[in-house]
Formats: structure tokens, sequence, C-alpha cells
């Protein structure tokens, strides 16, 4: 049996705005285990971003968590102490966001923005870097994330980097503290193809090497597709369907998901069946059942009343629709 | 043989900056038939939407010709005709900033009907029937562009291009911003309304499997050059420039239908260069696999390999038709 690592139970969320509360997040469950990848997919707008910001606990001011638990080694970081959570950031969970020239200051120098993590990465232990020993790490960092002459780099302001280099800086960062999870928050998506596909490659090098866990969001499918064990779904602040990626691609379960993987444009042609009707529901006023229901074709009394909770359907395959229950 | 609508000819683009100069569209040359899509595929930074701005009449071009419907354009959108800018409309990237925030959805597309002086005693009617044309409720006309999803806004952008009754629209990444499931009905209405209308389009996409369901002929770009044209089926049976081979190998897909038709894994290495250092010879060969000594001096010129499917690489300079 596999160790776990990180689990959400039933985590509620609002964001308290002028007209009143908007109930984003209804009830997320999650969990990964040590070493493992796991794919988050789901249109924008679904709380993707914000469940990963709540485990690193740095949610905007206005939101409230309502309900749950986020169990990092067995330890609920939502009830945890500051300190606490600066030493989860300083060595155990670390992130790299979708935009890479909004996650570097653009009036630091790489080597600054570096020194200035790694000194961060071991305030708490006595010994103390020297500058050399600090400018080593960094090369080393860089390195690993398959940055030609680190060196160079090390003096560039983040203006004087393209795209893809930047989001490699962005990957060397996360692996400075020895991590054991990595949460990759759309690492692709404004990047072109070839990059893309050069970045995810690297990411999935770096994970088998360290035995690092990975969360990998986006909303691009067949990214996902080629880098990780399990794949969630996620509709509305909903966890709807997650399986072995093999078997949620080749078949899935959930209305929302068969319906998401049609509307992908194929390389075979054959033009893009039409779009799943209806929109986002709003999250001021959800619909009080399952929150797909309103576009769902399969929808029936239930469904309106009652929200479904996760069903296992055998090999790891669990589903939150009454279709199946 | 249909009808040519657009012809570029050698078309340049470039822009002095401090830095040097910006070699954003260097001698790109295609040409666009009535009812068709063309497709523009390349990353970012390659000139597409260049391109584009500079057909449209955003930038005056460096050099190069450009004719519409045989009629020879010259100079930037000040110096064009009325008649000419009602004929080719265009649809933005991001629909969040190209709608006037303070006017109504009635407003907007109400206002091209008033430049070309159209319909001058039943706009209200027309601007409705465009909203049907679209597919979006009738009481849009008194919302405003914030009070809309990003999709519904990217159709009320298109509902303001077709307004002035174009025969060419260029389309810059009009799905790029979206989710899947909104892609799907944008694009869906694209096409309906071109066949409804008539249209051409100039389609420019970095999104590969998009392009594949959307154009008839696609054109790959790289640092401001063309690297390979041809009709859009032939191009994933049968890619030949290496940097194509590359790109389609990069796709992530999702079906095992579609990994069959990808050709042999290429690694993706290097990075894009800066296109006001782009390397001598061929652009593309720091980072080609096939790269041959003389692709670092000699740069290829665009030559007819088959019917139709054109290719500018030194590996195909003795199969020349």
């Amino acid at each position: 049996m596999q160790e776990r690592l990180l689990e959400i139970q039933g985590l509620h969320l609002n964001y308290k705005v002028y007209e009143g509360y908007l109930k984003v997040l209804n009830g997320v469950e999650f969990n990964i285990d040590k070493g493992e990848k796991v794919g988050l997919i789901g249109e924008s707008g679904c709380g993707k971003t914000t469940t990963m910001r709540s485990i690193m606990r740095t949610l905007p001011s206005n939101a409230v968590i309502t309900a749950g638990k986020i169990l990092f080694k067995g330890k609920d970081i939502l009830t945890a102490s500051m300190d606490e959570v600066q030493s989860l950031r300083r060595n155990n969970i670390s992130m790299i966001f979708q935009d890479p020239t909004a996650a570097l200051n653009p009036v630091f120098k790489i080597e600054e923005i570096f020194s200035d993590i790694i000194r961060f990465s071991v305030r708490t232990s006595s010994k103390k870097l020297t500058k050399d020993e600090i400018k080593l790490k960094a090369v080393e960092a860089l390195k690993a994330a398959a940055l030609p002459d680190p060196e160079r780099i090390l003096q560039n302001y983040p203006i004087q980097l393209s795209g893809g280099m930047r989001q490699r800086v962005c990957i060397a960062m996360a692996l400075i503290s020895s991590n054991d999870l990595l949460i990759a928050d759309e690492p692709g998506t404004n990047l072109d193809v070839t990059i893309e596909d050069q970045i995810l490659r690297l990411l999935g090098n770096l994970v088998n090497e360290r035995g690092t866990s990975i969360i990998l969001i986006s909303h691009a499918l067949g990214a996902v597709k080629g880098l990780v064990d399990r794949v969630y779904v996620m509709y509305a602040g909903n966890m709807v369907e997650v399986a072995k990626t093999d078997d949620l691609f080749s078949d899935p379960l959930h209305p929302y998901t068969s319906n998401l993987f049609k509307t992908v444009p194929k390389l075979t042609g054959g033009g893009i069946p039409e779009a799943i009707k209806g929109r986002i529901p709003d999250y001021f006023d959800p619909p009080k059942g399952c929150r797909f229901c309103p576009r769902c074709d399969h929808a029936m009394p239930i469904c309106e009343k009652e929200t479904p909770t996760f069903k296992d359907m055998g090999d790891k395959h669990e589903v939150a629709c009454f279709l199946y229950s | 043989m249909s009808e040519e609508i657009l012809r570029v000819k050698d078309l340049i683009k470039f822009f002095k900056t401090t830095q040097g100069v910006v070699r954003a569209v260097d001698r790109v040359s295609f040409s666009i038939q009535k009812g068709e899509t063309f497709g523009l595929v390349g990353e970012s930074g390659s000139g597409k939407s260049t391109t584009a701005f500079t057909i449209m009449g955003v930038y005056p071009p460096t050099g190069g010709e450009i004719f519409f419907k045989g009629v020879k354009l010259t100079g930037g959108v000040k110096s064009r005709p009325l008649s000419l800018k009602k004929d080719m409309q265009m649809v933005f990237q991001d629909p969040g900033s190209s709608l006037n925030p303070r006017h109504s959805i009635g407003q907007i597309i109400e206002l091209p009907l008033k430049v070309h002086k159209l319909y001058e005693n039943n706009r209200k009617e027309r601007v409705e029937e465009i909203l049907k044309m679209v597919g979006l409720p009738l009481d849009f006309t008194r919302r405003y562009p914030r009070q809309l999803g990003g999709g519904e806004k990217q159709l009320v952008a298109i509902s303001r291009a077709i307004a002035s009754e174009p025969s060419f629209i260029a389309l810059d990444e009009p799905t790029s911003a979206l989710d899947v499931s909104m892609q799907a009905k944008i694009i869906n209405t694209l096409l309906r309304i071109q066949k409804e209308l008539d249209l051409s389009y100039l389609f420019i996409t970095h999104n590969l499997s998009l392009m594949r369901n959307v154009a008839t002929r696609v054109g790959i770009m790289y640092l401001g050059k063309l690297l390979e044209v041809a009709p859009t089926s032939e191009f994933f049976i049968k890619p030949l420039h290496p940097y194509t081979k590359m790109l389609i190998s990069s796709i992530p897909v999702i079906t095992k239908e579609e990994e069959k038709l990808k050709p042999e894994r290429i690694i993706s290495r290097g990075e894009i260069p800066s296109p006001v250092n782009v390397p001598p010879g061929c652009a593309f060969h720091p980072r080609c696999v096939e790269c041959q000594e003389m692709c670092s001096k000699t740069e290829p010129e665009m030559i007819e390999v088959e019917e139709n499917h054109y290719v500018r690489c030194n590996l195909y300079i003795d199969q020349s038709k």
C-alpha cells in the first residue's frame, strides 16, 4: 500500500464579494500518494486553482473556508499555524504558476531571485550559506531544469529570457527545496506546442528522478494524458470523476467528462461536435443538487435535489453521478 | 478554377527597434480562394498576427504586394477607401479588449452599419437579424460586454465583423482564450456563417488539431517565413518540412486513432531564436534534426514539390517540379 501524501476531504469554500457569497468549492475530494503523478482537468472557473491555492494557504483574503480538511501527511494544513505553513512551503510543497512572466519579479536579476529563495529555504536550519554556496546551488538547479549556460542566465533579467526559458527558471525555483509535492498550475498553457512538449517532458523526468509527487493542472487534455497516472475531472467546484489515465480517456463515465472529450478538436478531422449546452453555473445561486444537472442530457428528478458522492466503479475508477448508483 | 480573393506576394514587414530590426514578416506569399479557409499556423512570435495586421492595413507593409480581388492595396488603413474596409473585416484574439466596454452590444453591432451607411431605415432590425444569425439571444442588444462570458463576447465580435457584409474576414486566434466546449460552439458558428454568407477566412491559430478541422489549406510560419503550404489533409498525411514534423509530433492528443496519424516521435529541442537575430541560412537549422552543412549557409527557396504542396527546405531542392 502506498503512503498517502495529501488528502482533501469535503472542502467547501466561499468567496465573499459585495453582492454576497460565491459558493465556489462544493465538497472537493482529492488524494495523492507519495511519488504519484495526478492530473486535474476542468474548464476555467471550475475551481482548479482555488483548490490548489488552499493547499498552499495562499488564498485571497476574501476567501472563506466553511468546511473540510486538507491533510498533508496526516496533519491538517488549514488549522496549522503560520510557522508550520511556512515550513511546509519551505520544505515540502512548491508550486509552478501558469504565467512565468508574472511569477518572476521583473526588477531583479535571476541570481537575486534565486538567492532569496535559497536563503529562505534554509532559514530555519542553523547553518548559514556563503555567497558561493548559494550560487552553486542556483547553478545546479538551473542545470537540472535543462537550461544551457546557467552562469549567464543568472546575470539576466527575466525580460531577457524567452517564455520557455522563463518557465524553466520557474521550475528550477520550485526544485530548490527538496520537495514532496510539486503543484504545476497549467505550466505549458502560455507556451507554444513544441516548447510545451519540452517543458512537460522535463517535468516528467524530474519527477521520476526525484520521486516527487506532482499535481498537474491543465485544460489541455492531451497534455495531461502523456504525463500522469491518474486524472481528476472537476466541474463547478466538484470532483466529478477520477480514474487511471488510460481508463478515463478510453471509458469516461460521467456525462460531463464524455461531453468534454467530444468537443476537443481531433487530428483525425471530421468536424467538431456541438458544444455542451448552457454554461457554467452562477456561483451565487448554484443548482441545489448535482451542479451539472441543468446541462446534462441524462438528468433525472433526483439530480435536482441531492449532490451525488463518489462511487467506486472498480479499479480506482470513481464517479459522482446518480446514473451509476 | 475558383475565383481568387486575396493574393499576397513577397510581403515584408520589418520593425525598427533599438535592439535592431525585427524581421516580423519576411517575404511571405500565399493566396486565398473564394469560400476557402486558409490557415496560418506557427508559434508565438512567428509573425502570424503581423501578417494579418499588415493585410488589413493596421501596419503599412515594408515591401511586397497585396492584391484583394485583383486590386493592388497600398499603404495603411487610413489611405484605403471605405468600400474596401467594408469588404475586409477582422476578429481579434481577446474579445475582452476589442469590445468597447461603454457601448451596449446593440451599439457595438450597429456601429459598422452607421459607418458604411447600410440599412439606414431599419438598423435595429438588422442588428437583431445578425444576432439571430450567430445564435445569440435578442435581449443582448441592451447588455454590456462585461455582463457576458468570454465565448459570448467573441460571438459579439464576430457579429460586428459580419455586420458590414464583408467577403473576407481575418480571424486572429478567435478561440485561443476560450475553453474547449466554448471553442466548439464558436468554430461551428463560424463555419455555418461562412457557408451562409459565402465568406473567405484567413484563420490564425497555434492549435494544429483545430486547424485540421477548420482549414482547407494550411501555411506553417516560423520566424517570419512561410516554411510549408499544403492542403490540410495532405499536410497531415505527408508533412515534408522537418519543422512541420516536429510540430505535428508535439501535438498532445487524446485518442488512439489520432496517435496513429502522428509521424514518428521527433523530440522537440532548442528555443525559438529572437526575430532580431534570425540565424543565417535556413532560420530553423539550429533546431532541425535533419540539418545539413549547407543549411547554415544557404537559405532555401519556396519550391513546389507536389501539386499545391510547397516547401522551403534544402532537403527537397532536387525534387522541384
